[in-house]
């Protein structure tokens, strides 16, 4: 049990969506379920809650079964040893930032003058013990924040989830919380599982990466791995790579009936391809003597994207390419344009689509 | 702005105003103070006042709950249990009155068994004015405490029980103080809907001073017998009820 603390299996029938997503999280570990918005990310985390009941599969918590259908085994939210940090926080508003921090404890049996020391102890931990007093309304989106974060982790959950912890915040209150929520998710000790659509908050704050899709897990690893391995073009979308998938054969893999890239990684089977935007050369006349993939393509639409312009191609695949504004200029880049696109096999990286 | 609508608005306010102008026009401005502290209308006051009381007393302990279950209860039929609790709004409520003595009058459907079990008996006394109250109020407390429920935002009694707390304690720690103030909004119309009460009280429980004569059955009286008594009387009813209009103006209407 040591290695995985949350071992569960969530199967939600919710008409014609179905979600299936196995998870197991080990003690200290965060893992991020990432996903674009009605992925089932939200509905997952409701069921490790016990906010809504599963239609199959298990939620089992340090060896005890929360939730199985199968068996009718079922322990309500408020018998659970958990955590919440909502999207909106949901802090009680009639309670100061103390009382809800301490409302856990004290439901937990705690005695009134102990559950408010532990409460302040926590808004003191999160650095908030100035603002105990404050009722949520005088207290700022970070702050609101934190003091979700505090009630949640008061309780000493074994299990710790958060629902788009950042999401309600501004750019710049966002930076600051996601590096001290970061501190405080790697010092607890139990299981954490934080639902989120952005990969930044998921990178920077999870040990693990669970990308859910559709009510199904489409790939699952560390960060690392995950970017430079993209398997859906949702993931390659959010780390920003263009991605095919395709037959490989040796050197070549074919991502359309007209156009074999060829790769400098040497493989066989169903394949992906991926490489950056900025990989991407385009040319007015077809491109000679070099070892590059070239194919003719249309430009579809062009946008500004950081100092560069991205520019999105048709063609026998679809293309993103980031150009130089004095490139973009010189090529005349309107939509509707025909154009070269170059890529070199060594700006390429290939993988196995399968395992 | 065309006449034809500022003329009849203007009939319409003269038409409401009027009838209060004329009460305190006519009113005996010189022996209120003997007037009010007659031992007659005192002891209406006070009935009033305790009556009313515990009418929304008994509203709260049983309209809450039920605005509980309409609010957050799926069940089948959840829309007629809603339509009839708000059937003693348009009820007259004379005939509430009868209706109640066919179920608690001594030959009542548990009337009788009240009677020869507990020896118990409601008509006609200060219990069954009490309940005459309540049977024509209670619709406004659940009615008001229903809409604050369904405005709350459930997800709060979610969080709670993240934290811990059980069905109950989330209701008492978490829910009633967030509908607190519809709550209270809840309680005062059904105070002042009790507090005004006469055709259920009057058919139920008679009119008998000091024990089930009420301030408007009081004011009913001294029509016959004493206008100005009559008319102090109302003008007591009509300064409770402006000045449950200003404490509801202030505190929720305009916030709500």
């Amino acid at each position: 049990m040591s290695d995985r603390l949350l071992d569960a299996r969530l199967v939600v029938d919710r008409g014609v969506f179905r979600l299936d997503v196995p998870l197991r999280v080990a003690p200290g570990e965060v893992v991020a379920l990432l996903g674009p918005n009605g992925a089932g990310k939200t509905t997952a985390l409701r069921a490790l809650a016990g906010l809504h009941p599963l239609t199959d599969g298990h939620v089992t918590l340090d060896d005890v079964d929360l939730d199985r259908p199968a068996t009718g085994g079922w322990v309500p939210t408020e018998r659970r040893s958990i955590g919440v940090v909502f999207q909106d926080y949901l802090l009680f508003p009639h309670l100061s930032a103390l009382d809800n921090v301490a409302f856990g404890p004290r439901r937990h049996g705690v005695e009134r003058r102990a559950a408010r020391a532990t409460a302040l102890e926590w808004l003191g931990r999160v650095g908030l013990d100035a603002q105990a007093q404050r009722r949520p309304r005088q207290l700022s989106g970070g702050q609101a924040q934190r003091v979700a974060l505090a009630r949640a982790l008061a309780v000493a959950p074994s299990l710790l989830l958060l629902d788009e912890p950042l999401a309600a915040l501004d750019a710049r209150t966002r930076l600051d919380t996601r590096a001290e929520l970061h501190r405080h998710l790697s010092a607890h000790a139990g299981a954490t599982v934080l639902v989120t659509h952005d990969p930044l908050d998921a990178l920077a704050l999870a040990d693990r990466l669970v990308i859910v899709e559709g009510g199904r897990v489409v790939q699952e690893g560390d960060g690392p791995s995950v970017t430079a391995r993209p398997r859906t073009d949702y993931v390659a979308r959010l780390v920003g790579l263009n991605l095919y998938r395709g037959r490989a054969d040796g050197h070549g893999v074919r991502v359309s009936p007209e156009l074999t890239l060829t790769v400098a990684d040497r493989l066989d089977g169903e394949a992906f391809v991926a490489f950056r935007p900025a990989a991407v050369a385009l040319h007015p006349a077809r491109p000679e003597g070099s070892p590059r993939n070239t194919w003719a393509g249309t430009v579809a639409g062009v946008q500004r994207h950081g100092d560069n312009v991205r520019v999105q191609l048709d063609g026998p695949i679809g293309v993103a390419a980031d150009v130089t504004p004095a490139a973009a200029a010189q090529l005349r880049l309107i939509p509707g344009q025909r154009v070269w696109v170059a890529v070199k096999a060594t700006e390429t990286h290939a993988y196995p689509a399968t395992g | 702005m065309p006449a034809a609508l500022l003329i009849p608005a203007g009939l319409g306010l003269l038409f409401l105003v009027l009838p209060l102008a004329g009460l305190l026009i006519r009113a005996p401005w010189t022996t209120l103070p003997e007037r009010l502290t007659e031992p007659g209308a005192l002891t209406a006051l006070r009935l009033s006042v305790q009556t009313a009381t515990l009418a929304t007393a008994l509203c709260l302990l049983l309209g809450v709950p039920l605005a509980w279950v309409l609010a957050r209860v799926e069940f089948p039929g959840r829309r007629l249990v809603r339509a009839l609790v708000t059937v003693p709004l348009v009820l007259p409520p004379v005939v509430g009155g009868v209706a109640l003595l066919l179920v608690f009058g001594r030959r009542g459907l548990l009337g009788g068994w009240l009677d020869s079990t507990f020896g118990v008996t409601l008509p006609f006394t200060t219990t069954g004015v009490v309940l005459a109250e309540a049977f024509v109020a209670m619709p406004f407390l659940v009615i008001a405490v229903e809409g604050a429920l369904r405005a709350a935002d459930h997800r709060f009694e979610e969080a709670a029980a993240t934290l811990g707390a059980s069905r109950w304690t989330t209701f008492t720690h978490v829910t009633l103080p967030l509908v607190a103030p519809g709550l209270a909004a809840g309680a005062v119309l059904c105070w002042a809907r009790a507090l005004g009460e006469f055709g259920a009280t009057i058919t139920f429980a008679g009119n008998y001073p000091g024990r089930t004569q009420t301030m408007p059955l009081a004011v009913y009286l001294a029509l016959e017998t004493d206008l100005e008594s009559a008319i102090v009387l109302s003008l007591v009813l009509l300064v409770v009820s402006v000045g449950i209009l200003v404490a509801l103006r202030d505190r929720w209407m305009t916030t709500a």
